[in-house]
């Protein structure tokens, strides 16, 4: 009996113990380590470029070739409420499939625990219209936006996917593909459509994000991008092989808004 | 005697050499022409400096911004044609492969707020990027280019003279070539000499032309730019591309068939005329105006019935618009390919 109890209290205090470790030995003035996953799926399947097939809920099937998109403006709130906005010059990710670790992009934030994540899906208006030499790193034309940019008509694209699909009609180049590249800031001297879209996930029911020095949590996010096709608008590849600048690639935006969903968060 | 006129002989030339040089070698910076109103141009994050636009002067003329280093931006910008491609409805980049457009004057770009004739780039300093990876321009990728100058013996030493720096970066290469096309200027033609009371005078014919055009084709080609940067649907008929303009970047309804108003300055040396460069003539122009008006979409309701001219009146408006020219412009050397 005695000794039951012992070992009850033992537990009680290692509990204790662990807690304390846990809740205590924040410091909010130190940044340490937070990556946030875009594990890319369609439907229940994994994605894979090029080599598999998908059905769209207009019943075509389609590969998916190509498939990137601009995440920026990453802000989090932590359990308190306060936010902490991850400064503008280093808040610019390209997440690119084809690319080996461009599926997850890499933060420095105060040490904390944080119950919700927001970041613009593509660029915003400001950094579409500013000087050339603040478009450094994944904004450079001359980098890795280089195809996630239109020259003619100055702005990025925020959003490319592309890929074959039997129901798309034979194009220029005698392939039956499909290009969708969504952009659209709003216009800078006529209103134009505004595709920026800020997307927010609450990290409560699938794990707070506990970031502290010597950990590296991941939020880890799964992308349908079935959704890009289905949702308030059911996108037909045969009706509408490529969109770009055109008025109805706002669908495929207020589509592509609910492809986020969070799967856990691994502290 | 002999010897005195030797020597008379030779100070001659030397002053006219002193003088050329002095009004045509001289890097004086951007200078704004009195009779001009105040640039638009961000001047402040990009300063033209001598050694900035030496640089930009040479990427201008330099065809290794080009896939195969054949095509250089002079080659459809030609100064002598105020930098047009003459004798072009459209042009041919590399390959010889065609546009859809014509070659436009690089010219007073501090004044232009939006370029191209659909005004797709709002910032000068954007602009090269679209014939250097245009398919049918210069189709090269920027990265290739930024590789090709820090590979190259001369550019690195260009930059550090130009920017402190040899290190080579997109914003650099694209502000040099900015800063040469802002000395682009146009302001000394016969035209601005009348009005800044520099010794000329219009000949009857040019200054009934002054009135003509003061009357019939502003606001649309407004002094002392001779555009107001305006995008208008001006009645010539569709072309067989349905190049729909400005609606290809504002897909906005009611702006089908808008192109850019361009500048009458120079006109004389930049035909063919239009977006696809389909009249080759300014008699062609004037006849269009005055007679062939279509009532396509979004007709600018000033040229809803036209412009009737009279033949008189067509030839006292081509004599002014010939008061627009500026050879000092076309053949200032600090222009030119060195």
């Amino acid at each position: 009996m005695k000794r039951i109890f012992s070992i009850i209290t033992a537990s009680s205090l290692f509990l204790i113990a662990c807690e304390k470790d846990v809740s205590s030995q924040y410091n909010p003035s130190a940044s340490a380590d937070l990556s946030v996953e875009f594990d890319h799926i369609a439907g229940g399947q994994n994605v894979l470029l090029g080599t598999t097939s998908y059905t769209n809920a207009a019943g075509e099937s389609f590969t998916i070739d190509m498939l990137k998109y601009f995440v920026s403006n990453i802000k989090l709130t932590k359990t308190d409420g306060s936010e902490y906005v991850v400064p503008q010059d280093s808040s610019y990710f390209l997440v690119d499939e084809s690319v080996s670790g461009a599926n997850k992009i890499k933060l420095k934030v105060p040490e904390g625990e944080y119950k919700n994540i927001s970041f613009v899906l593509g660029v915003d208006s400001l950094r579409n219209t500013m000087d050339i030499s603040q478009r450094t790193g994944v904004l450079d034309p001359a980098g890795t936006a280089a195809g996630m940019y239109w020259s003619w008509n100055s702005g990025y694209i925020f959003f490319k996917m592309e890929g074959t699909s039997p129901q798309a009609p034979v194009d220029g180049t005698g392939n039956r593909k499909y290009r969708y590249h969504i952009g659209g800031f709003g216009g800078y001297s006529t209103p134009m459509f505004n595709n920026i879209k800020t997307i927010t996930i609450d990290l409560t029911a699938s794990g707070i994000a506990k970031i502290k020095t010597g950990r590296t949590p991941n939020i880890h996010l799964m992308v349908d991008v079935l959704k890009v096709l289905n949702g308030t608008t059911n996108v037909s590849i045969a009706a509408n092989p490529t969109v770009m600048v055109s008025p109805y690639s706002v669908n495929i935006a207020n589509n592509y808004v609910s492809m986020f969903s969070h799967d856990h968060t691994e502290n | 005697m002999l010897r005195k006129h030797w020597i008379v002989l030779a100070l001659m030339v030397t002053g006219v050499y002193a003088c050329h040089k002095e009004t045509m070698d001289i890097f004086a910076g951007f200078q704004k022409p009195a009779n001009f109103p105040e640039p638009v141009y961000h001047f402040t994050t990009n300063p033209v400096t001598k050694d900035g636009f030496e640089l930009g002067r040479k990427l201008f003329y330099d065809p290794l911004l080009s896939r195969n280093n054949t095509i250089s931006c002079g080659s459809c910008h030609i100064q002598t044609s105020a930098f047009t491609h003459h004798g072009h409805d459209v042009s041919h980049g590399i390959d010889d492969r065609l546009g859809s457009r014509n070659s436009p004057a690089i010219m007073n770009l501090a004044w232009n707020p939006a370029l191209m004739w659909d005004g797709g780039i709002f910032d000068l300093d954007l602009q090269p990027i679209a014939p250097v990876t245009n398919h049918v321009e210069m189709d090269e990728t920027m990265e290739n280019v930024l590789t090709k100058l820090k590979n190259s013996s001369v550019y690195p030493a260009l930059f550090q003279r130009a920017f402190g720096s040899d290190e080579i970066t997109t914003a650099k290469a694209l502000k040099a070539l900015s800063q040469f096309m802002l000395m682009c200027v146009s302001s000394n033609s016969k035209y601005d000499k009348v009005k800044r009371n520099e010794n000329e005078t219009f000949t009857a014919d040019e200054q009934a032309g002054y009135q003509l055009v003061t009357q019939k084709c502003s606001p649309c080609h407004k002094e002392p730019l001779f555009t107001d940067n305006s995008f208008r649907n001006n009645g010539i008929a569709i072309g067989a591309n349905d190049d729909k303009g400005r609606y290809m970047v504002t897909v906005t309804a009611g702006d089908e068939y808008k192109f850019k108003v361009p500048s009458l300055r120079n006109v004389e040396l930049t035909a063919p005329y239009m977006h696809d460069g389909r009249f080759y003539t300014l008699d062609a122009v004037l006849d269009h105006y005055s007679s062939h008006i279509q009532q396509t979409p979004n007709l600018d309701p000033l040229l809803s019935a036209g412009i009737p001219l009279s033949a008189a009146e067509k030839t006292q408006i081509i004599a002014f618009l010939k008061t627009l020219t500026d050879r000092e412009f076309t053949s200032n050397r600090l222009l030119s390919e060195q």
